[in-house]
């Protein structure tokens, strides 16, 4: 494929899309705004026609693997059909044209669709409220520890300075308890992937707020001993943050709440179906206990007595963590879950987990069929399993980057690679509940191809991507000789 | 099975090869007593396609109607049909994060330019590939200059009362948990702009940094040169919170006073991403080359491939959660991927001349509103201060009864400064280049007639 020029390029000095602006103005309808203030010079935006925008981002769309073209099975990502109809009814003109600040006169049809999608997530999950605020996963994190914080403080328990934090864990739930002024203490993970209960027992002590986990964990299973977990850390007075990154695997079968999580949050852009955009943007909610609902992030939907809803926010919940964004969070994205939650209703909600499951499982038997190996043979997959090529490294030398670079020409994109830390040169594979069967015994044909490369003609793996608009890159050249922006 | 694809044969294949009964055997590592069976009751049933499509247009036909001059933070503008027929085609809509730099070179080389684009407009080094939005934006801000200014070590920030409340509220629910301050600048009751006066009893006080907003929350351009020579002179960074649509008109924030400001954020929704209720927007973020890594979020460098071939991957990731963990920047693990693809067609598709033709036309038609307004009795300017595109009006009778009144008639006629400013009177109001001469006629009569 043919280097694309960059936009910059194709600029010509007096060239525009003239239908797309209003025409030019005389100065002395801006003669309010001080000389002073005003630009000396036009920002230098590229000055192209309609037609070369159009095709230049549709070139550049081409480049792209997506899940709408490829089998996508990237671990904890959960890279699910993204239903069309959800984004036709979030592009709604109703929807779309609402300004957030529009008063409830004008924002029945939005709010109701909100205190659904609250309600919704509330059965699904167990918990006894839900904010859809957050932004991002990242976010949701961040107001689940926020108020963990606000619920110690408020009970004047001012010595809980550590959050305890699995090792497998994935690098923002450190990030965020330091977000929250905390300090960090890693919890070990045996050999099987089940928490080292005696190791976070012992961890456990009135300098503990929480504890965050994903169940089932990043090593893809489902972590056995949860309930002595959630009775140690609730026994030394923390509570218990349950990190929705996994949700996938046990929508509909087992609820956080019912596992003595105290507040949660959730992907809607991983378990709701909503698009990842090339990373962004996604939705958060996040859910509560009983305990915690005073500190809930604002605004949230409400409804009165005569059925019409109105807005939760901080002046009549003023203890609320507060606003975590201008207005409500990524209102568009939220609109794509609800659209999702609705067309699956009770029965979907529970083949998600099912089906996911059932994908993972074959998947696994399959590879370890044609040679992978498994870093946790001994259990059941989850929504997602672990495979790892520390042999094929040491003997071979090619490693789990060269096998997720190889896959790349099969037309697959590659798994999670490197994540958990604590399993090396490993693969964590999701399938997801939408990849058909002969979609995932494609992916075991090519790993079973690669593999054979591996030790027949290891260089078509280890220089691999040949088919790619680009070859491998040069990251330390990019780190060292920043180029960050175009110069003409 | 909506989105499901395996038939009774397929699953009896798949439980077969695994060597399983049944799917529920799958999940035999769950106490039993733990399982959700019967719990899901208050879901409702599936619906097809058509069915939630009807009724999802139901209610957005109820939200539809109305004739809004609602800003303060977000904008109605004219977007190109071209914006989201590309940006929602699937291979940007469903991609995932450039990890896989030679399945990502679209995105990657969108984000590029998008953050070539930003610092064009805003006159600054470097640009993220952006974050949630400018209010949450502003609070990374915050924590960037702590940790950029070296000189200062303090956890405070000056933050003006002019600025967007809404940034300033969610800045302190961000910040706060790390202890950081933010400490409040008055404005000028009369002029609607923060003032140098205000500021002197700061002066050799140590603060990390300073927060300009242009724009500020009332429309009011801000002295901006003054504030930032004093906030340096001080030993203080300067954080601009800037609306990129002004841009084109408006000095940008590089060229601010002696030495330009250090660090810019703001909303990008103007640039192309619609209303949507609040969201998804994008928050961008530039700042000058030497904090470049003191910035939060994804960014993208332009480097070769083993051939010599030009290509874009993520860069100074040692930044990020995913590598730093506990010692990251910040938490954050996305950028506003689609809405910021959507800002950087939109801004290709306007130009230098077009970006400036609206900013001006947004400018001129609030111009005209006001001045359509305050020839109503007792509807007056509430400041002195030159605006851009939005202003404060007072009214002769308390702001949530007439725009509730108006809203009866189908007009959203901006927001009351009642509750965060404790101005009763007064209203927030925006036109921009999407408003007709009928749109603005027909708020001048609705509020006379509500006044009357």
């Amino acid at each position: 494929m043919s280097e694309t020029q960059l936009i910059f390029q194709l600029s010509h000095p007096g060239r525009s899309a003239t239908s797309q602006a209003p025409k030019a103005l005389s100065d002395d309808k801006l003669s309010a705004i001080p000389a002073h203030l005003r630009r000396k010079q036009k920002p230098g935006l590229p000055e192209v026609s309609e037609m070369q925008v159009v095709r230049h981002y549709t070139n550049l769309s081409s480049k792209n693997f997506a899940i709408d073209k490829q089998f996508y099975p990237l671990g904890s990502c959960t890279m699910k059909y993204n239903p069309r109809g959800a984004n036709r009814a979030a592009m709604l003109p109703g929807f779309l044209n609402r300004h957030p600040l529009a008063p409830e006169s004008h924002s029945q049809g939005f709010l109701s669709c909100m205190f659904e999608l609250q309600n919704f997530l509330k059965e699904v999950t167990g918990m006894k409220g839900v904010s859809l605020a957050p932004m991002a996963g990242a976010q949701g994190e961040f107001a689940g520890v926020a108020m963990i914080r606000a619920y110690h403080d408020a009970r004047g328990d001012e010595g809980r300075t550590e959050i305890l934090i699995p090792e497998a864990a994935h690098g923002t739930n450190p990030a965020t308890a330091v977000m929250c002024g905390y300090k960090v203490r890693e919890v070990p993970v045996g050999k099987d992937g089940d928490v080292d209960l005696e190791a976070l027992k012992a961890a456990c002590g009135p300098q503990t707020a929480g504890l965050m986990m994903t169940n089932p964990s990043t090593c893809g299973v489902f972590e056995r001993q949860i309930e002595a977990i959630s009775k140690a850390v609730h026994e030394a007075g923390g509570l218990l943050y349950y990190d929705g990154a996994n949700l996938n695997a046990i929508l509909g079968k087992v609820r956080p709440g019912d596992m003595g999580f105290d507040v949660i949050h959730m992907n809607l852009h991983k378990t709701f179906a909503t698009p990842h955009g090339g990373g962004g943007p996604g939705a958060g909610p996040v859910g509560v206990s009983e305990r915690l609902l005073p500190y809930l992030p604002t605004p949230m939907a409400g409804q009165r007595d005569d059925g019409s809803y109105h807005w939760i926010d901080t002046d009549t919940l003023d203890t609320s963590i507060g606003h975590l964004s201008a207005f409500m969070g990524n209102a568009g994205v939220l609109l794509r879950a609800y659209f999702y939650a609705r067309s699956l209703g009770r029965e979907g909600m529970i083949r998600v987990g099912e089906f996911s499951t059932l994908a993972a499982n074959y998947l696994l038997k399959r590879l370890e069929a044609v040679g992978c190996t498994a870093a946790y043979p001994d259990r059941r997959a989850s929504h997602e399993f672990i495979l790892t090529f520390a042999k094929e490294a040491k003997e071979l030398g090619v490693t789990a980057m060269d096998i997720a670079k190889r896959l790349l020409d099969y037309n697959q994109h590659a798994p999670t690679t490197y994540f958990p830390l604590l399993v090396p040169e490993c693969f964590l594979i999701e399938p997801t509940e939408t990849e058909s069967k002969e979609a995932l015994d494609a992916f075991v044909d090519a790993m079973a191809a690669i593999l054979e490369e591996a030790r027949t003609e290891p260089d078509r793996v280890k220089e691999a991507p040949f088919t790619q608009p680009v070859r491998r890159l040069d990251d330390v050249k990019a780190a060292r000789e920043l180029d960050l922006t175009w110069t003409d | 099975m909506p989105y499901i694809p395996h038939t009774p044969d397929d699953v009896r294949a798949m439980l077969d090869a695994i060597g399983a009964d049944s799917i529920e055997d799958l999940f035999d590592e769950i106490p039993a007593h733990l399982k959700a069976a019967g719990k899901l009751d208050a879901l409702p049933d599936g619906l097809s396609e058509m069915e939630v499509t009807r009724l999802m247009s139901e209610r957005a036909a109820m939200d539809a109607g109305a004739v809004s001059f609602i800003g303060a933070g977000a904008y109605q503008h004219h977007i190109p049909a071209a914006v989201w027929e590309i940006a929602t085609r699937g291979e940007f809509y469903t991609a995932y994060t450039p990890y896989q730099a030679e399945a990502s070179q679209g995105t990657l080389q969108v984000i590029y330019e998008f953050q070539t684009l930003m610092t064009r407009l805003t006159a600054m080094d470097v640009s993220n590939a952006s974050v949630y939005d400018g209010a949450s934006g502003l609070a990374e801000a915050v924590l960037m200059s702590l940790r950029a200014n070296r000189k200062s070590k303090s956890r405070k920030v000056l933050v003006p009362a002019a600025l967007n409340p809404r940034y300033t509220s969610a800045t302190k629910a961000i910040v706060e948990n790390q202890d950081v301050a933010l400490e409040t600048v008055p404005f000028c009751q009369e002029k609607g702009q923060t003032l140098i006066d205000a500021l002197k009893p700061h002066e050799g006080e140590d603060f990390a940094a300073l927060v300009i907003s242009q724009p500020n929350y009332f429309g009011s351009l801000e002295e901006v040169d003054a504030l930032t020579d004093w906030a340096h002179a001080n030993g203080m960074l300067v954080i601009a919170v800037v609306n990129p649509t002004a841009m084109a008109l408006i000095t940008p924030p590089g060229e601010w006073g002696e030495q330009g400001a250090d660090i810019v954020v703001g909303e990008g929704q103007p640039l192309g991403v619609p209303l949507s209720s609040g969201g998804p927007y994008f928050g961008f973020m530039c700042c000058k080359q030497k904090h470049v890594r003191q910035m939060p979020g994804r960014i993208i460098g332009r480097t070769v491939d083993m051939e010599g071939k030009q290509g874009f991957t993520l860069t100074l990731q040692a930044r990020e959660q995913h590598i730093r963990r506990s010692k990251a920047t910040s938490n954050i693990c996305t950028n506003q991927g689609l809405a910021m693809t959507a800002a950087t067609i939109y801004t290709s598709l306007l130009g230098p001349d077009g970006l400036t033709n609206v900013a001006a036309h947004c400018h001129a038609n609030t111009q005209a509103l006001a001045d359509k307004l305050t020839a109503i009795d007792g509807v007056e300017r509430a400041f002195t201060a030159p605006t851009f595109h939005e202003v404060v009006l007072t009214l002769p009778k308390p702001a949530g009864e007439v725009l509730a009144a108006l809203a009866e008639k189908d007009v959203l006629g901006g927001v009351s400064l009642a509750k965060d400013y404790g101005m009763s009177n007064a209203i927030l109001v925006n036109a921009t280049e999407v408003h007709s001469e009928g749109d603005l006629d027909l708020f001048a009569v609705a509020l006379k007639e509500v006044l009357a």
